[in-house]
């Protein structure tokens, strides 16, 4: 009872989700108590509550998504309201149609909140400033991933209890990763200490001013981690030539039993999914059930975005 | 028309060495008959006109030697006439026009229609450029010699560079003979290639790709090598980093000779102006760091760099209400490319003759025209400012058909008040 009357003391200043960079730290500790009660819901028998009852909420992915479409769709569901999720193949968009005039078109419908995944970064700010509905983004090209990273800290605190003073190694494709970059801002915030590695030519300019060591040796990244967080290779996203082969990607880089020896004996291993077994990550590895998590995150995803609808939900 | 006596002025003419209170005389046929000290009030004849400047600055009108019209094809952006009052508003009397249009001005039965453009709709004067290759394509180069015969003034593809080194070196090496100006965009496509922004902090925080300042450098590196074997007028259109800076600094020591320019844009702004994607700082090229900023003002003080450009670009709303990947490039600017630079001068950063020089003798001598200057017997093509009139920067406010201004809501301090075009008063402020 006494952790509920501190959460009803926090405000959450914004009507939108658009990044990590914009919360602060009550906020996302306000999120992620809130997502703890709902762990236990979706586990129940009965998984649906009447909280956003009434209220219309449109998924707008302009990226092809599985899990995290799903994810809010379930989301949305659970907590009673109702959802939409926009076909983007089968609309105006690919008539010609600009991200301004969909939104629109769809804010004269009344949504209360819209989730948008885009392919380019801002795209859910822009969004923001022209609709009266609150925007949740799931996704927007490099820049941010907002509720993977909140999902990705509260699996973290549900197996290690906190995130304060672990040690986080994040591998993998930085340059073309907006999951990395909100982890980084939010691990950062929590206290975590956060390692990169990865190749040169897939680390962003200046990375290091995010507040994070660089590595471009796998086992010097991981040496002493608790968390090992793996990232997919983009090969969508790159244009032109950022490494010799997938071959040669997996002996550097790819996590392996030989690599994760240099971390904590109990490290977990972590990933946004989709995987490329055998090119970021040994498939035994990823199904290994005392170090991966990689299951966990998915089924806390759906936790994170129910306490990210009800809160951002816009209030009337 | 009658004899103008322009009296109490300050009079700046940089490329004379005048900087002194006094007047300029404007004779009938609107060339100026008499400048400086000597032009006083007590010996107006009767017949003349007498205007009082009231102890404003009295400058060359400006050259502005990067400016995008939309004529042809893009009409809704920017047409002559309305490019015309934008630059009378801003002091610029002569402008170099872009080719990138629609169709691309590259052959010779486009340029009559732009100067007939010109001519009818405008009342600054108009000096187009051609494009350097054929639709700006950068395969084949055009008609250098019969352009330049119909009043072509130099040769660019404008928002491109010409990336492949062997047809840049026959360009050089024909225009040398030709006695053709070339304008190049340095930048390398390839390393630029799907750029938005300067790669740095800035761009991995908003997740934009980046534009490495390499790619400006390696295509200077690259015609100031080339331009040893092949001398031909070479000027680099913009620059907008401290490398590039030092590149040119060595060359010039060096003894090469060439010239630069740099957009008022990158000497007034930088990349944490982007804030929180704004579609009207997507510039080409793209605004640096803080530090690459101050190298370009140094580089303006020790002349490393010889002109300032507005590089007026407009876009229509359309264009720019779009994702910041999605967004069109470029700002308008010729209205306030005076005003901005004047800030420059209000913080101690550049003095007022170097400024002024910038953007008037400088590109003059470079095109070789006789303008930006006030040498007897030239056009009295004149801008009238006042030095520290406080104003704020509002898009309704502006004469051009588009709005895109980079510095919505900047305070600025001095504006001009009034603009001569060949000795006639062709804008004034009230």
């Amino acid at each position: 009872m006494a952790t509920t009357k501190k959460l009803k003391a926090v405000k959450i200043n914004q009507n939108h989700l658009l990044g990590i960079q914009d919360l602060s730290f009550s906020e996302v500790s306000h999120i992620l108590n809130e997502a703890k009660t709902y762990i236990k819901l979706n586990k129940s028998s009965n998984k649906k509550v009447d909280t956003l009852r009434g209220k219309t909420q449109i998924n707008l992915f302009f990226e092809p998504s599985t899990r995290t479409q799903s994810s809010f769709e379930l989301a949305g569901k659970r907590l009673g309201a109702d959802v939409m999720s926009m076909n983007i193949v089968n609309s105006a968009i690919k008539k010609g149609e600009t991200l301004i005039d969909t939104a629109m078109t769809l804010n004269a419908m009344h949504p209360d909140i819209i989730v948008v995944r885009h392919q380019d970064s801002g795209a859910p700010n822009l969004l923001a400033q022209k609709v009266n509905c609150s925007v949740i983004n799931a996704g927007d090209g490099r820049r941010e991933h907002p509720t993977q990273a909140l999902l990705d800290a509260l699996t973290i605190i549900n197996r290690r209890g906190k995130v304060e003073g672990l040690k986080i190694a994040i591998c993998g494709d930085i340059l073309h990763s907006r999951v990395a970059r909100s982890n980084i801002y939010l691990m950062n915030m929590l206290g975590a200490e956060v390692n990169v590695v990865a190749p040169k030519t897939l680390l962003p300019h200046s990375i290091e001013l995010l507040g994070v060591k660089v590595f471009t040796d796998m086992k010097k990244g991981l040496d002493g981690c608790d968390i090992v967080m793996m990232l997919r290779l983009q090969s969508e996203r790159m244009q032109g030539s950022f490494l010799p082969s997938h071959r040669e990607y997996y002996e550097y880089f790819g996590l392996t039993p030989d690599k994760l020896e240099v971390a904590k004996k109990d490290a977990l291993i972590m990933h946004p999914g989709p995987m490329n077994r055998g090119v970021e990550i040994d498939t035994n590895l990823a199904d290994d059930i005392n170090r991966s998590v990689i299951r966990e995150q998915v089924e806390l995803g759906v936790a994170i975005r129910m306490a990210c609808l009800k809160i951002f939900c816009k209030k009337n | 028309m009658k004899e103008k006596y322009l009296i109490n002025a300050r009079i700046i003419d940089p490329k004379n060495n005048i900087d002194e209170i006094g007047g300029l005389i404007i004779d009938e046929k609107g060339n100026i008959k008499a400048t400086g000290k000597k032009v006083v009030c007590d010996n107006l004849p009767s017949k003349s006109e007498k205007i009082d400047l009231k102890n404003k600055i009295l400058i060359p009108g400006l050259v502005d030697m990067r400016v995008f019209v939309g004529e042809p094809g893009y009409e809704y952006k920017e047409n002559f006439r309305t490019l015309s009052n934008a630059a009378l508003s801003g002091g610029v009397t002569s402008v170099v026009s872009m080719p990138n249009t629609l169709p691309v001005i590259d052959n010779i039965s486009m340029v009559d229609f732009l100067k007939r453009r010109g001519r009818d709709k405008s009342r600054i004067n108009i000096y187009p450029t051609a494009s350097l290759t054929k639709n700006t394509e950068g395969k084949q180069m055009t008609e250098f010699g019969l352009l330049q015969r119909k009043g072509i003034s130099a040769f660019t593809d404008g928002d491109k560079a010409v990336q492949n080194p062997q047809l840049m070196s026959r360009i050089m090496n024909f225009a040398s003979q030709s006695n053709s100006l070339i304008i190049q965009h340095a930048e390398d496509s390839i390393l630029a290639s799907g750029g938005l922004i300067n790669d740095g902090e800035i761009s991995t925080r908003l997740g934009l790709q980046g534009i490495p300042a390499l790619a400006e450098k390696i295509i200077v590196e690259r015609d100031l090598s080339l331009l040893e074997e092949y001398f031909c007028r070479y000027h680099i259109s913009q620059i907008s980093s401290e490398k590039t800076v030092s590149i040119i600094k060595k060359a010039k020591k060096e003894g090469k000779i060439f010239s630069t320019g740099v957009s008022i844009n990158n000497l007034s702004l930088n990349e944490n102006d982007i804030g929180d994607f704004k579609t009207f700082l997507k510039l080409s090229p793209p605004l640096r760091t803080e530090d690459d900023r101050k190298s370009l003002v140094e580089a303006i003080n020790d002349g490393t760099i010889d002109v300032i450009v507005s590089d007026h670009k407009p876009q229509d709303e359309e264009s720019k209400r779009l994702t910041f990947a999605q967004a069109a490039t470029g700002a308008v600017g010729i209205e306030t490319l005076l005003p901005l630079a004047l800030e420059l001068y209000h913080n101690k950063s550049i003095n007022l003759n170097k400024l002024i020089c910038t953007m008037t003798s400088n590109p003059a001598k470079i095109l070789g025209i006789k303008k930006g200057s006030l040498d007897i017997g030239s056009d009295a093509d004149l801008c009238i400012l006042d030095i520290n009139k406080p104003w704020v920067v509002k898009k309704s406010d502006l004469m051009s058909k588009s709005k895109n201004t980079p510095i919505e809501d900047r305070k600025l301090q001095g504006q001009i008040m009034k603009t001569f075009v060949k000795g006639e008063l062709a804008f004034e402020r009230t």
